[in-house]
């Protein structure tokens, strides 16, 4: 599949705007991963008729006839969005998401919805009603998770871009291992009006995609202040696309480009060769290397499980079978609450109620919550003083490549821990993006990871786009 | 700190789940080790840290309290398991 830049260009110039979302369809039906829950073909055909009809009347769109995944829990108009739960079967969005009303509103052209870990939890787009993604790489492993689907669909080829969201890695870790660009924004760079809530302070929306010129343009579209957003930033963002424009190895001179050395530790060999080996391609390319320390980063996934899964369970207390949704039968109102959540809810998302539930209840919360926000301002602290010492850092994705489809399900900690290079970005609200950064003796996709300070984003794509251009 | 089985059956309640016993013999367990890892922040010394919540640094944001577009009734309840044409209906909650 061509980049999106590539098609909108076509289309603006007067290619058909249905080509490119044809061959998307046809793709998504023929989708052999499990990565499509559901196409919208006439949907789709009559918004491409529709960006054909603007461009002709002399409408310049930055994303004309290009045709984009969504992930399952953000809402599209007049479509399902179920978050891969039993829980919001038949649940049909009566509008759209800020993120998709925008880049609708720029030539976009929702084409497919993608299979996702139920409510965003999970690691490897097992927990997901409609069943496990298959990694396009290696179909015996996993995609990553959360936004499995979204990542899988455009290593696929099947758009190119998907829109995933990111709570503690979800877009970053299966970008990783399935070998695209992920990028998660600061938190409150885009609006998260119509993404269905897990962790509100951690979550955003953010896009996959081949190239990270495509990521720019994406996020250029999408980002803004909303009126339906009161944690969107009221600031105005400055276009990062055109930033990227020239040679993006000559832009990395003076980049001043930290390591944690901590961060070497544990990993496969060959995602700490390549990371070695990025680091001194960086360097060569006139980057500074500075090495700094981020000491509580060892405390983030116990800060996330009780951050996020509090956040979570106040979050989906709404799914009850009164408004939307399944529901069971039962005598008593609150007989059919807890029937309901009981059959509708998977495994997983049942857990992370239940301990969010705990840290937040009578007794426990000073222990659990009040600690756990204590250290995350510690972590917060710990950021800051990183980036008065360098532009970005880069660091690994996950710490190894994408893992067998089953290999970690039995045990809800295992699975938890390979989002520990991930996780800080949420809880600090910093940009991270993983780009491709060749593979390993199996032919499986390593990703490395930039992080940046909040609305550093200027310098992360910058630096990403130089790794894109040193790999190839 | 390991976590007991009477505890699971109180959050069990607290948030709305009806689980199976063995539903609660498998998150006893679970729950219990995921409690004993996240145990670890009892290492930080916090002493004197101001907790944070929102980490962009917004405070208290409003807006104009003006009215704009809303769904009609029939919109609103169109994805309830059970309504009428103005309500959503669920089991008695109230006995007389």
């Amino acid at each position: 599949m061509n980049t999106a830049r590539a098609i909108a260009a076509a289309v603006n110039g007067g290619a058909p705007a249905r080509a490119a979302v044809e061959i998307s369809l046809a793709r998504a039906e023929a989708d052999t991963h499990n990565a499509i829950i559901r196409i919208h073909r006439e949907r789709a055909l009559n918004a491409a008729d529709a960006v054909q009809a603007r461009v002709k009347a002399g409408e310049f769109l930055p994303l004309a006839g290009v045709p984009i995944v969504v992930k399952d829990n953000i809402s599209v108009r007049g479509m399902p969005a179920t978050a891969c739960s039993k829980i919001l079967t038949g649940y049909v969005a009566p509008f759209n998401a800020t993120a998709v009303e925008r880049l609708e509103a720029a030539g976009a052209v929702v084409v497919a919805t993608s299979n996702m870990d139920e409510f965003a939890m999970g690691s490897s787009n097992e927990t997901s009603v409609f069943g496990p993604v298959r990694n396009p790489v290696d179909p015996t492993r996993i995609p990553g998770g959360s936004s499995g689907g979204s990542a899988a669909a455009v290593v696929a080829g099947i758009a190119p871009i998907a829109l995933g969201s990111d709570t503690g890695g979800s877009i970053r870790q299966p970008a990783s291992l399935c070998g695209c660009v992920g990028l998660k924004p600061t938190y409150g760079m885009v609006s998260r009006h119509g993404l269905i809530a897990f962790g509100s302070s951690l979550d955003q929306i953010g896009p996959l995609t081949t190239t990270v010129d495509d990521a720019a343009l994406c996020l250029d579209i999408m980002a803004g202040t909303d009126i339906h957003d009161s944690t969107s930033a009221p600031r105005q963002h400055v276009a990062l696309a055109p930033m990227l424009a020239g040679d993006p190895i000559a832009a990395i001179k003076g980049l001043r480009v930290g390591f944690v050395p901590e961060h070497r530790e544990g990993l496969q060999p060959e995602v700490r060769a390549r990371l070695d080996s990025t680091l001194e391609s960086l360097r060569k390319a006139g980057a500074e290397l500075v090495e700094v320390h981020v000491p509580h980063e060892r405390y983030a996934i116990a800060v996330y499980y009780i951050v996020a899964t509090g956040e979570a369970a106040s979050n989906l207390a709404r799914f009850d079978g009164v408004r939307f949704g399944h529901r069971e039968d039962a005598d008593s109102l609150h007989g059919m609450y807890a029937k309901t959540r009981a059959s509708g809810f998977g495994t997983e998302v049942k857990r992370r109620i239940m301990l969010g539930t705990h840290v937040l209840s009578s007794g426990y919360y000073d222990a659990y919550y009040k600690k756990a926000m204590a250290v995350r301002r510690r972590l917060c602290d710990d950021f800051s003083a990183a980036f008065t010492k360098c532009d970005v850092l880069l660091g690994p994705t996950s710490p190894t490549t994408a893992f067998k489809v089953g290999e970690k399900t039995a045990d809800p900690l295992t699975m938890y821990l390979s989002d520990i290079f991930t996780i800080a970005a949420n809880l600090v609200g910093i940009p991270g993006i993983s780009v491709p950064a060749g593979s390993d003796n199996q032919g499986l996709p390593i990703g490395l990871q930039l992080q940046a300070a909040q609305w550093g984003e200027a310098a992360l794509l910058r630096a990403a786009a130089g790794i894109a251009a040193l790999g190839r | 700190m390991s976590i007991s089985e009477k505890e699971v059956r109180h959050i069990a309640t607290l948030a709305n789940l009806a689980l199976s016993d063995a539903e609660i013999g498998q998150m006893t367990r679970e729950l219990g080790a995921i409690v004993g890892y996240v145990e670890q922040l009892s290492e930080v010394d916090t002493e004197g840290v101001d907790p944070i919540a929102q980490v962009t640094g917004l405070v208290n944001v409003t807006r104009a309290d003006e009215p704009g577009p809303m769904f009609a009734p029939r919109e609103a309840l169109a994805n309830a398991p059970k309504a009428d044409s103005v309500a959503f209906l669920v089991p008695k909650a109230v006995e007389r």
